[in-house]
Order: structure tokens, then sequence, then C-alpha cells
């Protein structure tokens, strides 16, 4: 990976780093945050799902293991934010290797693999739901505290900024990843498993890492969504409704590309808001408009919008070289 | 190079491989031929472990590599070619082929050089930028072996890669095939093509409905009555000796 090949992620990530500054109200300021919680939560699902073919629709179990070790770490182990969140991200990454190390041994794939991951996310769910260290169905508040070391900002802006350099960090993350022997080869496998394995692909391993760093990215996007809302119910942090909006901005901004996710969420996310500003109170009416634009997306542009921006000529700089195009409709 | 002693393979009752042996020399280019359906690409998977014998052992450089896993067969020196073209189609021509490189090296700009020099040299220099799904059925044909050639194997398996091509498309790839074996590396092949097998092969295996029925030089293999009747039928090759000396007494 050469200096050159981070210029766009940098570039979006300081354009994103300045928008918090530029007069937005605190709706706005909101929406931006949840925009950049759901492009990592995207981002991890794109590792799997867009580069490595594997569609998960339980990425909830990382986002929520993610969301309740930073709660439950800071509640009641007493230790500080920053620890927590990192120790989330490391749990999550494990419960990803767990579960890809029972369902890729045994050789699941395709719907198989998608609904295992549904299962293993419901099972925490509904264990999280009664279990007392989670708070159980009244789920788990963190005390309010302002302090950089709480990680709690009394000027939302700079959590806005934090947000925006953890999604950074994610798309320095998978440029690595399109860069280096391990994305060539988590392509391959999605591509041909047995040409791949020819050419000395171990295959498990390569998968292995793909669901640990895919995980791993999810629950950085529970860890601030716990330490944003300060609080968190088995609903919220295991709810399908995360694996739901995580595939649903990737696939919509486009598969195993850099930029897909990001695009996604703030499309999707956009164009939700702005429905319920125009259709007003009839609940569940965003929702709608996600179905209609997936089904959109899937028809007629399988590349996803950062595939259509390519086909309609703005070439994403390096987009040759990454051999990426469009990903897998 | 490689020892394939006694392998078997049955598919419920059907036994596809029955006890064969079959010996690839340092340096040389062996073939393995016989009528369709004779079990030659199941053999040839269980030389390059995508299927587990039932009985008997491999051998490669002389390792017992009977248990190992492709992955590792291939670390150790062993590229196969698929029957069926299995080519990474959403990759570029440059990519497909630097996905072999980078088993020898982790750093990209090492692997794309190298699978520009592999691809040219295979012909394929024109197409480098392309997506494999557009290449055309000789094309991907070579990029099969070029896959291969790329993880810089020392013993290579060819599983027909001359099928599907035209006369002239077969003329340009034996000369490559030679210059590879030139270069050092052992190569095993299934072929179909009777021209392509004499011209290129040292030592020929005949395989029929399972089990190795012949080998020798291609020009002693072809003289066998056995392999001209699994080829032809029962009593073939004695009704070609009375016609030949039907035909010297006229």
């Amino acid at each position: 990976m050469t200096p050159r090949d981070l210029a766009a992620p940098a570039a979006v990530t300081l354009a994103l780093c300045v928008t918090p500054f530029v007069g937005l109200d605190g709706a706005m300021l909101n929406l931006l945050i949840f925009m950049m919680i759901i492009a990592l939560a995207a981002q991890g699902w794109n590792i799997l799902g867009g580069f490595g073919g594997l569609a998960s629709f339980g990425h909830a179990a990382f986002f929520g293991t993610g969301a309740y070790a930073t709660a439950i770490l800071q509640t009641k182990a007493g230790l500080g934010a920053w620890p927590s969140l990192l120790l989330g991200v490391a749990l999550g990454a494990a419960v990803g290797a767990f579960i890809g190390f029972l369902s890729f041994r045994s050789g699941l794939r395709g719907s198989y693999f998608a609904l295992i991951t549904l299962a293993f996310a419901e099972v925490l769910r509904i264990a999280s739901n009664s279990a007392e260290i989670t708070g159980g169905a009244a789920g788990i508040l963190v005390r309010l505290d302002y302090g950089f070391w709480n990680m709690q900002f009394e000027d939302r802006r700079w959590f806005a900024v934090l947000a925006v350099i953890c999604v950074g960090l994610s798309l320095a993350l998978v440029r690595w990843m399109e860069r280096a022997r391990f994305g060539a080869r988590l392509i391959a496998v999605r591509e041909n498993e047995e040409a791949a394995r020819a050419l000395g692909v171990d295959v498990f391993r390569v998968k292995m890492g793909a669901i640990t760093l895919s995980a791993g990215v999810t629950a950085l996007a529970g860890c601030l969504y716990a330490q944003n809302f300060l609080f968190l119910d088995a609903q919220v942090a295991y709810g399908s409704w995360i694996s739901i909006e995580a595939l649903f901005a990737a696939i919509v901004g486009g598969l195993g590309t850099l930029f897909g996710p990001l695009i996604g969420a703030v499309v999707l996310l956009g164009v939700g808001e702005i429905t319920k500003a125009v259709v007003g109170g009839v609940p569940g009416v965003d929702l709608v408009v996600f179905g209609v634009l997936l089904i959109l997306t899937v028809a007629f542009a399988p590349g996803g919008l950062a595939g259509l921006a390519e086909r309609l000529g703005f070439k994403r700089p390096g987009a040759k070289r990454i051999g990426l195009k469009g990903g897998r409709a | 190079m490689l020892l394939a002693e006694g392998l078997t393979k049955r598919f419920s009752g059907l036994t596809a491989v029955d006890n064969a042996t079959l010996r690839a020399e340092q340096g040389a280019i062996t073939g393995l031929i016989g009528p369709n359906g004779a079990g030659k690409t199941t053999l040839f998977a269980m030389a390059s472990g995508f299927l587990k014998a039932d009985a008997g052992r491999v051998s490669f450089a002389g390792e017992d590599v009977t248990a190992t896993p492709p992955h590792m067969r291939a670390e150790a020196g062993m590229a196969r070619t698929f029957q069926i073209v299995q080519p990474f189609a959403g990759l570029s021509v440059r990519e497909n082929i630097a996905v072999g490189a980078f088993l020898r090296t982790p750093s990209r700009a090492e692997a794309m050089a190298r699978a520009d020099a592999v691809g040219r040299r295979l012909g394929l220099g024109p197409d480098l930028d392309r997506a494999a799904a557009g290449l055309t059925v000789a094309g991907r044909k070579r990029l099969e072996l070029a896959r291969a050639l790329a993880t810089e194997p020392r013993l290579l398996l060819l599983d027909e890669v001359l099928a599907g091509l035209n006369p002239s498309e077969i003329r340009d790839i034996l000369p490559v095939i030679r210059a590879i074996r030139d270069e050092g590396v052992t190569i095993l092949m299934i072929e179909h093509i009777m021209q392509a097998v004499m011209n290129l092969c040292e030592t020929v295996y005949v395989l029929n409905q399972g089990r190795m029925i012949a080998e020798g030089p291609p020009a002693q293999v072809c003289e066998d009555p056995m392999v001209i009747e699994a080829y032809l039928g029962k009593g073939a090759a004695a009704r070609m000796r009375a016609d030949a000396g039907g035909a010297a007494h006229v």
C-alpha cells in the first residue's frame, strides 16, 4: 500500500470531519452520527459479504457484542470508556471467529451460512434479554458523565468527529485489504473456491480472517452506538434491524467496493429521513423506502451506487487497479 | 517426482479408479490417456489432493503427501489446471494470474509483475487488463496454464489443456508446454489429442475403466492391442491385424 492509495479515503474522512462544524443543528448532527455508525457496521458486513461473498444475516451478533461489552465493562467492571471500546472490538471479533470456525469447518456456504449467523444473533438476543449481566429486559444504562476519558462530549460535534475517524480507519483498513495478498485471496475464494485452493490458498484461513475483521469492524459500530445513546437493550443490540441495515447499506452502496457502504449508509438514512419529514407520522414508512431502494438496486444497478457511478463515467481513482468493478451481483 | 501407488476411488459401488499406479519422472512429460469415463480426472484429483483416495498413496518429491490438503501441495510445488476452466470471473486476467503468483510473494507489486511476465509468455499480453470472463475458450485455457505456472511449480498437472482448441491454437501452445518442461518443470498431462501426446510425452499411461492397462513410450503404447481394444472395442486389434495382413497379400 502506497501513500497514494490512502489519498481518497483521507480526503473523504477530512471532508466528513469538517461537516459537523458547518452549522448543523442537533437533529442533523444526530443523523450524521447515526450515518457513520451504520456506515461502519455496513463496512464490516462488506468485508465478509462483499469481498468474501459470504452473506450474513446476523451481523447483529457482532454489533451487539461490541455494544454490550462497552456498556458492561464501564458500568460493572469500572473500566474506562476507551479500553472498554477496544475490548468490545476484540470481543466482537472473537465472536466472529467462533461463528466462523464452526461454520467454515463444516463447509457452510450461501444460505446455510446466512441462516447460521441469523441463528447465533437470535440466540444472543434472547439470552441477553434474560441474563442478569445485561440488565435483562430492562436494559443497561451508562451513567452520563461528560469528559474526554469517558468518551462523552458535551459538544456532540466531537462525538461526530470520533465516529468519522472510526469510519476513516475502516476505509484505510479496507483499502489495505484491497492492496494486500489477503484481499486478493479473499476475492479469489469468493469467485471460485476450488481454483483458489489449487493455487495454494488456504480457504479456511482466508475465511476466518475475513469474518474476524468483519466482526471487529461491525463491533466497533456497536461500541460507538452504546457510547452515543448510553442505553442498550437486547432488541437494540442484537435485534435484526442492524443486521438488515448493515447489509442494505452495503448492497445499495456497492458490494465489494471501498466507498460503497459509506455511500449506502448516507443515501439510505438520508432518504429515510426525507421520507419521514415528507410523509410524517406513518410509522415504518422509511423501511418501505429502504425496500424499494434495495429492489431497484438489485434490478438495475447490481454494482450498487458505487458501481453505477462508475458506469456513468465517474471513475474512482485507482478503480482499474483494484479490479473490483461492481463486485458480485 | 510424483509417484501414485495403488490409488483406488469408489463412488458408491462404482469403482472409478482401481489400484492405479503411475510415476511422473523428474523433468519429463508424462501423458495419461484413456477413453472417456476411464477415471483420468478422478486419478488427477487424487494426485492433487482434491479427492481423498480410498486406498493407495501419493508421494511427491520423495515425501508422502497422501493426507496433505491441496493448498499445501501447491505450496510444496504441485500445481494443477482444471479440465473445466475455473477463472475468477470478476477479476482481470492479470489479477487472476497474480493470485497464483501471491503464493511465492506477499508483495502486490511483485505478484503483478510476475503475472505480467507469465501472461505475456503465454500470449495473454493484449488481454491482461480484460475481465477474465470475457476471454475466448483458448484464452481461458491459457489463463489456467498461466495461473498454475505463476505458482512456480516443480510439477504441473495439466487436465486437457488442449481440449476445445483448434489445430492452429494447438500448434501455438505445444512449444510453450515443451519450453516449460525445458526449464525443469515436470509435467503430467491428461490429453485426448493424440497428435499432442505423440509429440510431447516421453512416457504414456493408459487408463481404461479405472485400471492402468498399459505404459511405455507413446509409439509402443499405440500398438498395444489392449489399448486399441479399449478405444475401438473388443476384437478391434485382431480385425485390424487381419485387415493389414489381407491387404499385404493383394
